[in-house]
């Protein structure tokens, strides 16, 4: 610019810490099993620590259920069951669904801080996407439970009888309401197992079914690891089981249940191929690697883990990949600004380093953003491999971390023959501009859900599950409805 | 037309496509960053010293423009801690009035020309306006292209009225306006920027001011985007300038959050970025008073220029 001095330099201008506060509602020191209706202590008075992973601080103490808290919670469950909950009419079941969607809504704010203290996720995640859509899942169910008819036209729907639910970390509350709404919805009790690492809004769960007067025992809390878990599944007093969680402890469950009448439904693991073709929109695109592999730090069955894109934009993509992830923040889970939080558990926290060992010990190139992160507590820098083959570990193992694996394609036959060539079939993503190639795509990858030009988006109204080693059976929709009802 | 001036040969209209719903999603994503305290302060200073001062009414008099100079100069009385403007924008028989006022200060006069705000005059009227506007002294000029010729599909007229008017610029730095309120979509807007760049531009600017919608975020974002792969395949900087429609304070900051997130801090400088504006500066003088002070004051408290 001419007779001028004004400034050339760029700015180093950036966001100051934005906490989200935690001084609006106070967590109890101990926490017990929510049986019958009450909270109350674990037969063998034993306790479990609940920390949060992003400082390592302990958040309560937690009641270990043994076997015959399982048996009391099943029995509570049943008792509920056959007095009152399988008489009650559809509308007045409506009724208590209604009334628990509005007070999840009323203490948004307070689940959202808890959910991201006990389990890591960022704030915006668990403010904007995890608490809405848990409410929004109640909200949904609470209308359908008396218009069952409708749902199964020509037949009559009775409820099941007491489900047994165990659910895993990565979502607490949600994945609380994808298991509970339906079950409650369609005139069955449950007795629900979060994980041991995140069992806090579920307990915060009870406590609203408390406030909502939800009739004593259709509700039922166990709190525990993999052992509590077992105790539940074998119990012999359950009607049906759901699990989501890893395909190895689907399967032993799948094995359990063999040769008994309970009913199973499996939501498992996943290794989802992200398709990038070269007359995509290339800067949403990327948007939407983004989210579908960062999003919750990558805990997501459903993340889009392998990126398969055209090698005529590889370069572009891979170099617009690079400079989105720089702007990645990592850090405080309550901080509004943090884009990924903590890595839930020093557990996963390993077993994540322990792949981005492997795949450069495979031969993939590894790249990783250069962010801080803090001292204390469990991160992992958002990250990527390319140089990858099928035959690597990290394309075909699910990771559940922020991690990325990046191949190219020529053909659409070729993505088509990548994107199937996995035991997994959850959930897969097209980026086209073209409508004819996202139903051709969308008709050639075997995957319960397939995003196309968008990722990890989720409704109460649209069912979500898996084939293959993903697991069966529907949750959300009327397909959804359909494993809680005897149809006849 | 010289040869050496008809950029449209070497215009490469490869298509980019943009989708509406994913930019609609990253722009809310943006605006959930969260700018607070001394953040706050820093930026909307930022965001100051980024600003072209505005006035583009058939009323203005050389008083207004001299008010409007001091007002660049001196934001708000009683504040040292407050940068000056970038530049203060005029329609060209205001541009010597306006050298005159800001003599000695690093504040850039920019003038609007070829037959704004509409474009509809013939070239020859156009580079004649720009002549006389960088001649009055213009560091700075201010171009719309001519949206019929573009909505009609000819782009190479379009692409070469821009190269002409950066001819007649000289030395003055050009800026063009899409005036994207009347494109229609994002994938326009695109092109229009490609085209834009390819022929000239040392800055791309969404809208006259003149037109509803103006600068959108999301037409912002596109902008932007657009800016990034120019650089990535050719190394060039250019500016960005989204004027029109900038409500707030809080609309401004939202705007640096997207400049540094999808271009860098290189771009966070006043030779890369502006706002242009009128009455926005109050919006964010109000806000880094009530920072200072810890209290709103009244909008008669702050300067109307």
């Amino acid at each position: 610019m001419t007779e001028t001095n004004i400034s050339t330099k760029g700015s180093d201008w950036g966001y100051a810490p934005a906490p989200e506060s935690a001084d609006h509602f106070k967590l109890k020191e101990q926490y017990g099993l929510f049986i019958g209706g009450k909270f109350v202590p674990a037969g063998s008075g034993k306790r479990f620590a609940t920390t949060n992973p992003a400082n390592e601080k302990t958040l309560a103490h937690i009641a270990d259920a043994g076997e015959k808290d399982v048996d009391r919670a099943v029995k509570a469950a049943r008792t509920a069951y056959d007095k009152v909950w399988r008489k009650m009419s559809g509308r007045e079941r409506g009724k208590y669904l209604y009334r628990i969607a509005r007070i999840i809504q009323e203490r948004a704010r307070e689940l959202a801080v808890v959910e991201s203290m006990d389990g890591g996720k960022p704030i915006r995640e668990s403010r904007d996407v995890d608490i809405p859509l848990a409410a929004a899942h109640f909200f949904y169910h609470a209308g359908w439970a008396d218009k069952l008819g409708y749902a199964f036209p020509g037949k009559t729907a009775s409820p099941i009888g007491v489900a047994g639910q165990i659910i895993p970390w990565n979502f607490p509350l949600l994945m609380v309401a994808w298991k509970v709404a339906p079950a409650l919805a369609c005139g069955n009790t449950v007795v629900l197992k979060p994980a041991e690492t995140t069992p806090l809004t579920a307990l915060l769960f009870a406590e609203i079914c408390q406030e909502a007067g939800l009739p004593d025992g259709v509700f039922n809390c166990i709190t525990g690891a993999g052992s509590t878990g077992a105790a539940l599944v074998k119990h012999p007093g359950l009607d049906k089981v759901a699990f989501t969680g890893s395909t190895d402890v689907g399967k032993a469950i799948q094995k359990s249940l063999a040769g008994r009448s309970a009913k199973l439904t499996l939501e498992l693991g996943g290794k989802a191929a992200n398709i990038i073709f070269e007359d995509a929109a290339i800067d949403q695109a990327v948007e939407g690697i983004i989210n579908g592999i960062f999003f919750n730090q990558g805990h997501v069955c459903c993340a889009g883990s392998r990126l398969l894109v055209q090698e005529s934009v590889e370069q572009e993509v891979v170099e617009k990949l690079k400079a989105r992830m720089e702007h990645l923040i990592v850090g405080d889970p309550l901080d509004k600004n943090t884009d990924i939080g903590a890595i839930n558990s020093k557990a996963q926290c390993e077993r994540i380093r322990d792949y981005l060992k492997v795949g450069q010990d495979e031969g993939a190139e590894l790249f990783q953003t250069k962010c801080p992160v803090p001292e204390k507590g469990y991160w992992v820098r958002p990250s990527f491999f390319t140089k990858v083959a099928q035959s690597h570990r990290i394309v075909q193992e699910e990771i559940f971390g922020p991690v990325l694996a990046i191949q190219s394609f020529r053909t659409l036959d070729e993505a088509l023959e990548k994107a199937n060539n996995t035991p997994y079939g959850l959930s897969g993503g097209v980026w086209t501009d073209k409508g004819a190639k996202i139903f051709k795509v969308t008709r050639g990858i075997k995957a319960g859900v397939i995003w196309a030009n968008t990722f990890n988006k989720f409704d109460p109204s649209s069912p979500f599950g898996g084939y293959k080693e993903s697991g069966y059976g529907r949750e959300g929709g009327r397909h959804g409805l359909r494993p809680y009802v005897k149809l006849s | 037309m010289s040869s050496s001036l008809a950029v449209s040969t070497k215009l490469n209209l490869q298509a980019h496509p943009v989708d509406e719903v994913g930019i609609r999603e990253r722009v809310a994503r943006l605006a959930t960053r969260s700018i607070k305290k001394a953040s706050k302060v820093e930026g909307l200073k930022l965001a100051l010293s980024m600003v072209d001062l505005t006035t583009l009414e058939g009323a203005d008099t050389p008083g207004k423009v001299r008010q409007l100079c001091t007002k660049a100069i001196h934001l708000h009385s009683g504040r040292k801690d407050l940068p000056m403007v970038a530049a203060v924008c005029v329609y060209p028989t205001m541009v010597r009035i306006a050298r005159e006022a800001l003599q000695g200060t690093p504040i850039q006069v920019a003038a609007v020309a070829t037959a704004f705000p509409s474009g509809m005059n013939p070239l020859a009227v156009k580079l004649e306006d720009t002549r006389y506007a960088v001649a009055e002294g213009a560091h700075e000029i201010d171009m719309v292209i001519s949206r019929g010729d573009f909505l009609r599909g000819d782009y190479a007229r379009v692409a070469d009225e821009i190269g002409q008017v950066k001819g007649a610029c000289g030395k003055a730095h050009l800026k063009v306006i899409l005036e994207t309120g009347e494109l229609g979509t994002l994938d326009r807007v695109r092109l229009a920027s490609d085209i834009a760049m390819q022929s000239g531009a040392d800055f791309i600017k969404t809208s006259t001011g003149k037109i509803q919608p103006a600068a959108t975020p999301e037409v912002v974002l596109v902008m932007l985007q657009a800016i990034s792969d120019f650089y990535r395949k050719t190394g060039k900087r250019i500016g960005m300038k989204p004027a029109g429609g900038i409500a707030n304070a809080k609309a401004a900051l939202n705007l640096l959050i997207m400049v540094r997130e999808v271009l860098g801090p290189a771009w966070l400088t006043p030779s890369l970025f502006r706002i242009g504006a009128s009455k926005l500066p109050n919006d964010m003088l109000m806000q880094l008073e009530k920072e200072r002070t810890g209290v709103y004051q009244g909008l008669d408290y702050f300067s109307n220029d």
